[in-house]
């Protein structure tokens, strides 16, 4: 039981650090590409430097989700043998798929794009970025049909004690993809909205290259108030199809333990899970009907009646996820929503009144907005993963089947202790570089680049 | 020939490619320390493989992804059971990958001299383990019935694979040695040859010793293909040194990386139809067919792999031959 213990801890830290750099190539590899578009198209300057400028921090990014994605691919068979074979045969696919039909493309277009500024003609080079663009974006497509099969198992049979593929079709259309990679992805580009809109606002308050972060700023911006209206929209379809596709996950989310009908909001809730009751509880009457079927009444049902019904179906025991870390993931994931929301909406009205650089306090709270992204993300796989257990294939297998026979406890803590201390240093540096560059702005990579390639070419460091 | 069968061969053509191509770049990261003399050296070093090696990576997670989707007992017996190993390995990369793209972005020496470390040491350990995981697949690892592995981390390094260890290494090194001599003009070039001359003689022994313990330890030369396409291995990499030796590069590398396919080729001839041998019991050796994933799904991934793999090979072609000139110092990247 340790080792199972301590193979969902690594997977957790493994995967959580591994989603910090994701979500940002979603998003600015496509910021990226369009300011590159507008350069190949106009030959306007600063539309190169912008391309540069943020391109440059979407390399030092880049390269983190490349290195810690090994990670994520070897993990299934180091840790989770008994997983990989049971479901194997359907998840492997798409796997291989993202492997063949997105990591191929995406690191040879940048290796294209990185080194190909005085080798491809112009537009040639533009298309490089955008072919990267698209290839992160289809990456993330074929992981999330892989992870929608763990949550709701669809063109599948159990034959020769396993789960086995019968429909290649049916795992592309799972109903949980069209919620869940729209939702992902656009939670990419709110991050590289935000990550674009804090650093540009840092130079706004510094009066630094005006026209440039102004220009930069307004693309976050478009960006962001796109993304953020769709993310929330797609979440409340999301949130709605849990409601019947994983009953359980959702009314943890809601510390509902009782069904009810009409189903109420709890704001807060200090939740005892021993006792399957709240202690105390904020509500907001009807509010969970309301989200959940667009009506004031209907009935939602409650952990107490999901567990009853899931121990008459799959045998006793105990089909309870941890509520109190769904519930609150849950919540902070969309409280971080509602002030991105509310920060994009001013920031929209000051750039209509035209007052965006003569508000420093509104700029420095956008630089220290950069966070807020990161914290629905990672809160929002929180509630996803751990709001699914002790499943980790929703009905069909729970996490204890899962873990490797081979593998010793010791031997995942070893492994984790050295991941996590690994993964902690590379942070530090990573957002050090990150910093440096971003502080540095347009012309000091300019003349970086200018300095290392002898001073005869000034692209690219 | 039936659907396993295919499979099998396309997960050999993917380590085939993996090695051929990850192998200079792991050559090259091994020489960095070696070659580059100043900062400037080794900028040329990294760079001439600069734009090619995350791409070459992606044949390595494109295998293990293939291996899960069309052999999942293959790929969860050898992940779990060698499991430190790859642990190893995972290290290894994650510091060689952001090693390259960190190494520049600061003046330090300090800060550079890290990295430029951790590119050789992060190319090392995978030169030289996939050496001994591949004898490891051949020589055979104790599987029970259940397709568990029993063993330790130890129990992979025995004299066999260790010297399939060493095997791996200095002909990833020669590989990486003579690429530069390729990508590279002057003093450097002609150091590079040097370096290539050096890893080369060792190389020779330490193959021709893996072969000849190969008759011994494993039934690899029960298959007739095999064993020619093992000692033809050994011959190419002779006239690798050969063509060296006469400063024909581009005739070297061909020669080695012939080396390195038909080695791989030879090892996946001399399993097949096995995967993985156990030594506790032929019997419980995992082959294509028990390891297999249904005939549905191994269908579905072979139209995919049909479509897909002529697209990917094109374009990297392409990426080559956009980057098919000397590094010359004044294009540096990273």
């Amino acid at each position: 039981m340790l080792e199972l213990l301590l193979s969902r801890w690594q997977f957790g830290i493994t995967s959580a650090y591994h989603f910090l750099f994701v979500p940002l190539t979603l998003g600015l590899s496509v910021l990226v590409a369009v300011m590159e578009t507008v350069y190949a198209r106009t030959g306007d300057e600063t539309y190169k430097k912008m391309t540069l400028f943020w391109g440059k921090l979407f390399v030092i990014n880049f390269i983190m989700g490349v290195v810690t994605g090994i990670v994520q691919e070897f993990q299934f068979g180091m840790n989770w043998s008994g997983y990989s074979r049971f479901v194997g045969d359907i998840f492997g696919a798409p796997l291989a798929v993202e492997a063949l039909a997105a990591f191929f493309l995406e690191s040879t277009f940048l290796g294209l794009w990185i080194f190909g500024w005085d080798k491809l003609p112009r537009a040639w080079h533009a298309v490089t970025i955008w072919l990267v663009a698209l290839a992160s974006n289809l990456s993330a497509f074929w992981i999330l049909v892989a992870n929608s099969f763990m949550q709701e198992p669809v063109g599948y049979a159990l034959r020769n004690g396993r789960a086995e593929m019968t429909s290649f079709g049916a795992l592309l259309t799972n109903p949980n993809v069209f919620y869940q990679f729209p939702h992902t992805v656009l939670a990419g580009f709110t991050t590289a909205a935000f990550f674009v809109m804090g650093i540009s606002a840092y130079h706004l308050v510094r009066k630094n290259h005006p026209g440039f972060f102004h220009r930069s700023f307004r693309y976050g911006l478009t960006l962001g108030v796109i993304a953020l209206v769709l993310v929330m929209a797609v979440g409340h379809l999301q949130g709605q199809h849990l409601v019947k596709a994983q009953p359980m996950k959702m009314a943890a989310a809601e510390a509902l333990w009782k069904s009810a009908d009409p189903a109420p909001f709890n704001v807060v809730a200090s939740i005892d899970q021993k006792n399957q009751t709240n202690g105390f509880e904020l509500q907001i009457p009807y509010l969970v009907s309301i989200l959940s079927y667009n009506t004031p009444y209907g009935e939602v049902k409650g952990i107490k009646e999901l567990q009853a019904a899931d121990a008459a179906r799959y045998g006793p025991g105990d089909y309870i996820p941890p509520v109190a870390p769904v519930f609150w993931s849950f919540r902070i994931m969309v409280a971080a929503g509602v002030v991105m929301l509310l920060l994009v909406l001013y920031a929209l009205y000051l750039n209509h009144k035209g007052r965006l650089e003569n508000g420093p306090r509104f700029l420095k709270i956008m630089l220290w907005a950069i966070p807020l992204p990161y914290i629905a993300n990672t809160t929002g796989w929180f509630m996803a993963e751990i709001g699914r257990q002790p499943w980790i294939v929703y009905g069909l297998q729970k996490v204890n089947n899962a873990v490797s026979p081979a593998v010793s406890a010791g031997a995942v803590l070893a492994t984790m202790l050295v991941f996590t201390l690994l993964y902690g240093v590379l942070a530090v540096v990573d957002v050090y570089l990150l910093s440096k560059y971003a502080r540095l702005g347009p012309d000091g990579i300019s003349a970086d680049r200018a300095a290392k390639s002898g001073g005869e070419v000034s692209l690219w460091t | 020939m039936d659907l396993n069968t295919l499979w099998f061969i396309l997960l050999a053509v993917l380590f085939t490619g993996f090695f051929f191509l990850e192998g200079f770049d792991y050559g090259v990261g091994i020489l960095l320390l070696f070659l580059g003399r100043d900062d400037m050296q080794r900028r040329m070093i990294i760079n001439s493989i600069g734009p090619v090696w995350d791409g070459n990576e992606v044949w390595m997670i494109t295998a293990g992804g293939a291996m899960f989707a069309a052999f999942p007992n293959w790929y969860a017996t050898l992940f779990s059971g060698f499991y430190l190993a790859l642990f190893l390995m995972l290290v290894a990369l994650i510091l060689r990958g952001v090693a390259f793209e960190f190494r520049s972005k600061d003046e330090r020496p300090a800060w550079r001299g890290l990295w430029d470390w951790l590119i050789w040491g992060g190319s090392l350990v995978p030169a030289l383990l996939w050496g001994v995981a591949m004898t490891n697949l051949i020589q055979g690892v104790p599987i029970n019935a259940q397709m568990e592995y029993t063993g330790t981390f130890w129990t992979l390094l025995s004299p066999y694979t260790l010297v399939g260890g060493v095997a791996s290494l200095l002909i990833f090194t020669l590989h990486g040695a003579l690429f530069l001599t390729l990508k590279t003009t002057g003093e450097l070039a002609e150091r590079a040859r040097r370096a290539a001359l050096g890893a080369g003689a060792p190389a020779v022994l330490a193959l021709l010793i893996l072969v000849l313990m190969s008759y011994t330890r494993t039934g690899i030369f029960d298959r007739a293909g095999a064993a020619i396409m093992l000692w033809v291995a050994f011959a190419a990499l002779v006239l690798a040194c050969w063509f060296l030796f006469y400063r024909r590069y581009g005739l070297a590398f061909v020669a080695n990386g012939l080396t390195v396919a038909l080695a791989t080729l030879s090892l996946f001839t001399g399993l097949f139809p096995r995967v993985m041998v156990s030594s506790l019991n032929p019997a419980w050796s995992l082959t294509i067919y028990n390891a297999s994933s249904s005939p549905y799904t191994l269908k579905v991934m072979t139209i995919v792999a049909l479509t897909l793999v002529p697209v990917v090979l094109a374009y990297q072609v392409w990426t080559y031959w956009v980057f098919r000139r000397r590094v010359d110092g004044r294009h540096l990247e990273y």
